[in-house]
């Protein structure tokens, strides 16, 4: 049911991948998806595959969980492969009723769905090795600059984490109400879709009002707690950075250098 | 008596292939007879919630089965969903399931999904209202105002107004102070001897329990460690109690008095059992 | 010793919908004396979460005033000496729990209070090893059972070093070992710790355990001293709409049928023991 839903899950682990600090596990996604952006032929995807599964394999965790992550995204995949392989212009390979398949076309499919697939299995191991508060955490210390604007950095990263802590919570909520519902006769799963959409009132309405009450009693308790804001506040587990982190960034950049230099030969 | 319900070596594994994979209920097999009031009893994570949502279909057992007078509810679709209506499930802080705009509404929900009439509804609310002590005055107002005690009576009565031949109600008295929960436990012994339903009373307060019971069923880590009258069930407190439940006040004190010497019985559990014990010892006179 | 809360004269309500504010307190005193445990009873609607609230500026007096540790509450310059001098836990633990590990959650106030890093990492291991929830530094709340997510609670309070701590029903979502296990931690910081304890429930075996019994109805002290002074005005409570211990009941019945038995043997055991007394000899 809902309670196997996964958001951005976390698996807990002690490599190397998981020991960097999360501000340079952020960075270097960022240096990754550019750089995926920037590669234009067969030797700079390699390149790149090479530079990903070495941080798989470091990080120890199961391609098998990797490629689950890329499950939902399949239609998306496929749409685009179809969109390229069809409206690419170019040598004619294949011709058949209003369709053809040009060769421009079939490169692009294959490295659009390359690429995509690169970029989400990244972004997951970003999310698999670190944990929220420390994404958090890391979101809130590179942000920090733009406090000097009056951004609320503090306030997001507050609420990132608060929102993290209740997802749990709501969603077991969630399932409590519909199982309360079914109980006294409603149906979720009968009727069209004006139907079902009316059917989820009995499960929102207390779900809203629940969230409410959990929200006001949360900030009551917050203030208990002596929460007044960003000001003056410490941290439990300050973030430093260690050697690995300067050889990670320097490596990121290298391959950033090398991408662009190869991108020159249109390798 | 006949058996309403029967409960056939029931099994229920959450999460089955994942890593969470873990059995909520092992093997379970009762029978409860109309009209009888069945206190369930264990503590937080013995399989109680789990037991009774299959008793109404929510739940889909892993293996074994249900049986409402004798027959499966899981025979086909029509006989689960009318399972819904034939066993009324109070959940645990029901109050949070609230949602129309009016008490009369809420009360409602039930009745119409089970698509009777009009009249048919109206009157099924008022009697519900009235069973469950919903203030007449209320049913016109917000369920959202009212206070948290009539809150949950609201609740209930939208679980009474389908009628069920059987109520199961999960901890009616969390949370209440004292008061209120001796005036819903009244109301639910009131509506049971009215309608002559079957009422099953999952609870961790052997106090509420014990007093309202005519069986009363034990679970421990998803198995039944005891059945049976609650006079049975707390002479064996010392089991009770390491399987991490307590026994009645006045059941521990007639355990403690036994130790000492006193010749009384320890399965008892109620004020007035314990008096008209006490006095017996006396030869029934007081020292007065 | 001085005096932990000292209420004086408080003026309280709450605006009702239909404009006419739903007086609460009308000139309420009480004083809490440092290092004590004190348990305040009393139906829903007594005022006494009200009364909690008073105690860290969470509320604060609309006439009279609420003095804690002799600092005024209405002094907002004192808002942070106040709230962490006065902690407070609150009766569903899901809903005071900030972060989504365990120990994160515990550093909560301490963050907030510009604690070192160093000294906070010393309180959180402290507090949690105090509630017996060490081994559950890293793990995620949610999947805690609700006695474990109460203690977590209560950590986070102990975490601001607190000289009182008010606890708002504690245990009313609670199992009966959850109970018990939250029980024995309150009855630890007040006897090893010195901390002020303010138990607010509806539990008559809890308030047992306090050192002084209040006992509220309308915004009003129905009752106030030691357990036994307290529990033994059995006609008393029951009009307050509150139950009396089992044991307590029992001998009250048989004292009106003319027996003699202590109306204070309020424990198991020392109600066993009077009774032993008083049925041995023809036994």
């Amino acid at each position: 049911m809902l309670k196997d839903i996964t958001l951005g899950q976390y698996f807990p682990g002690n490599t190397v991948v998981h020991r960097l600090d999360p501000r340079t596990k952020l960075l270097m996604t960022l240096l990754y998806i550019v750089t995926l952006f920037l590669c234009k032929w067969f030797v700079s995807y390699g390149v790149m595959l090479v530079f990903l599964i070495t941080a798989v394999a470091l990080s120890r965790i199961r391609p098998k969980a990797l490629l689950k992550g890329l499950k939902p995204l399949i239609i998306i995949i496929i749409f685009t492969a179809v969109i390229n392989l069809f409206y690419t212009e170019g040598r004619v390979l294949v011709e058949f009723w209003i369709f053809k398949i040009t060769a421009e076309g079939l490169q692009n499919a294959f490295f659009l769905v390359l690429r995509i697939m690169m970029l989400v299995t990244g972004t997951f191991l970003l999310t698999y090795t670190t944990s929220p508060i420390a994404l958090t955490d890391g979101l809130e210390s590179l942000l920090s600059p733009l406090k000097k604007i009056h951004f609320p950095v503090h306030e997001l990263a507050m609420m990132m984490s608060i929102a993290l802590r209740f997802i749990p919570t709501l969603i077991e909520e969630t399932d409590k109400i519909m199982s309360a519902q079914k109980a006294r006769g409603a149906d979720f799963e009968t009727g069209n879709i004006f139907r079902r959409a009316k059917a989820l009132i009995p499960i929102l309405v207390p779900l809203f009002v629940s969230a409410f009450r959990r929200a006001d009693e949360l900030a009551t308790a917050m203030e208990c707690r002596c929460y007044h804001g960003g000001e003056g506040r410490t941290k439990l587990k300050q973030l430093r950075y260690h050697r690995r982190d300067a050889l990670c960034l320097l490596l990121g950049a290298v391959l950033l250098a090398g991408i662009i230099v190869l991108r020159h030969f249109m390798l | 008596m006949a058996a309403v319900i029967e409960v056939r070596d029931l099994c229920h594994t959450y999460s089955v292939g994942t890593p969470f994979e873990h059995d909520a209920i092992k093997h379970i097999g009762f029978t409860v007879e109309k009209g009888e009031f069945l206190g369930v009893i264990g503590h937080t994570g013995s399989g109680k919630s789990t037991l009774i949502q299959h008793l109404n279909g929510l739940l889909k057992p892993t293996s074994g089965d249900v049986l409402l007078s004798g027959e499966s509810i899981w025979k086909d679709k029509q006989t689960t969903r009318r399972a819904r209506f034939r066993v009324g499930l109070v959940f645990q802080y029901p109050e949070y399931q609230l949602f129309e705009d009016t008490v009369f509404q809420d009360i409602a929900f039930g009745p119409k999904n089970m698509g009777l009439s009009e009249t048919e509804i109206k009157q099924r609310v008022f009697r519900a209202a009235e069973f469950a002590g919903v203030k007449p005055a209320s049913l016109e107002k917000s369920p959202f105002d009212l206070s948290g005690g009539q809150k949950r009576r609201v609740a209930i009565a939208g679980v009474i107004a389908m009628e069920p031949e059987i109520v199961i109600f999960d901890e009616p008295t969390a949370g209440l102070d004292p008061a209120a929960r001796k005036s819903l436990l009244e109301n639910i012994s009131a509506y049971q001897k009215a309608t002559g339903a079957t009422v099953m009373m999952v609870s961790h307060s052997m106090d509420d329990v014990a007093l309202m019971a005519d069986r009363l069923l034990v679970l421990n880590e998803g198995q039944i460690e005891m059945l049976g009258t609650p006079a049975e069930i707390f002479r064996e407190a010392e089991r009770l109690q390491q399987i991490g439940l307590t026994v009645p006040q006045v059941t521990s004190l007639f355990l403690r008095l036994k130790e000492l010497g006193l010749p009384v019985d320890p399965a008892t559990y109620t004020v007035d059992a314990a008096l008209a014990q006490l006095l017996r010892l006396k030869g029934g006179a007081a020292g007065c | 010793m001085g005096n932990a809360v000292s209420v004086q004269e408080l003026l309280f309500s709450y605006p009702s919908q239909n404009g006419t504010p739903h007086c609460v307190f009308d000139g309420l005193n009480v004083n809490i004396e440092e290092g004590s445990f004190v348990a305040v009873l009393g139906h829903n609607g007594s005022g006494k979460s009200t009364f909690a609230k008073q105690c860290n500026a969470i509320l604060l007096p609309e006439g009279g005033s609420v003095q804690v540790f002799g600092m005024d509450t209405k002094d907002e310059a004192l808002l942070l000496d106040i709230r962490r001098t006065v902690g407070m836990v609150f009766q569903n633990p899901d809903n005071q729990m900030v972060a989504n590990v365990v120990e994160e959650d515990v550093a909560f106030a301490p963050e907030n209070l510009g604690v070192p890093s160093e000294e906070i990492r010393r309180r959180v291991d402290d507090a949690l090893r105090a509630v017996g929830m060490y081994e559950y530094r890293i793990h995620a709340p949610h999947l805690l059972s609700g006695g474990q997510k109460q203690r977590i609670a209560i950590a986070g309070v102990i975490a601001m070093q607190p000289r009182c701590v008010v606890l708002d029903e504690p245990t009313a979502m609670l199992d009966p070992i959850g109970r018990e296990d939250v029980m024995r931690i309150v009855e630890k910081l007040n006897r090893e710790n010195g901390i002020t304890v303010i138990l607010i429930t509806h539990h008559m075996t809890e308030a047992i355990r306090a050192d002084r019994v209040i006992v509220m109805k309308e915004g009003r002290i129905l009752t106030d001293g030691t357990p036994k002074e307290v529990f033994t005005q059995v006609d008393l409570l029951k009009s307050a709409g509150l139950d009396v211990p089992a044991t307590t009941q029992i001998i009250y019945e048989l004292n009106r049928q003319g027996f003699d038995l202590p109306l204070d043997a309020l424990s198991t055991e020392e109600c066993a023991q009077a009774l032993y007394e008083q049925f041995k000899v023809e036994a």
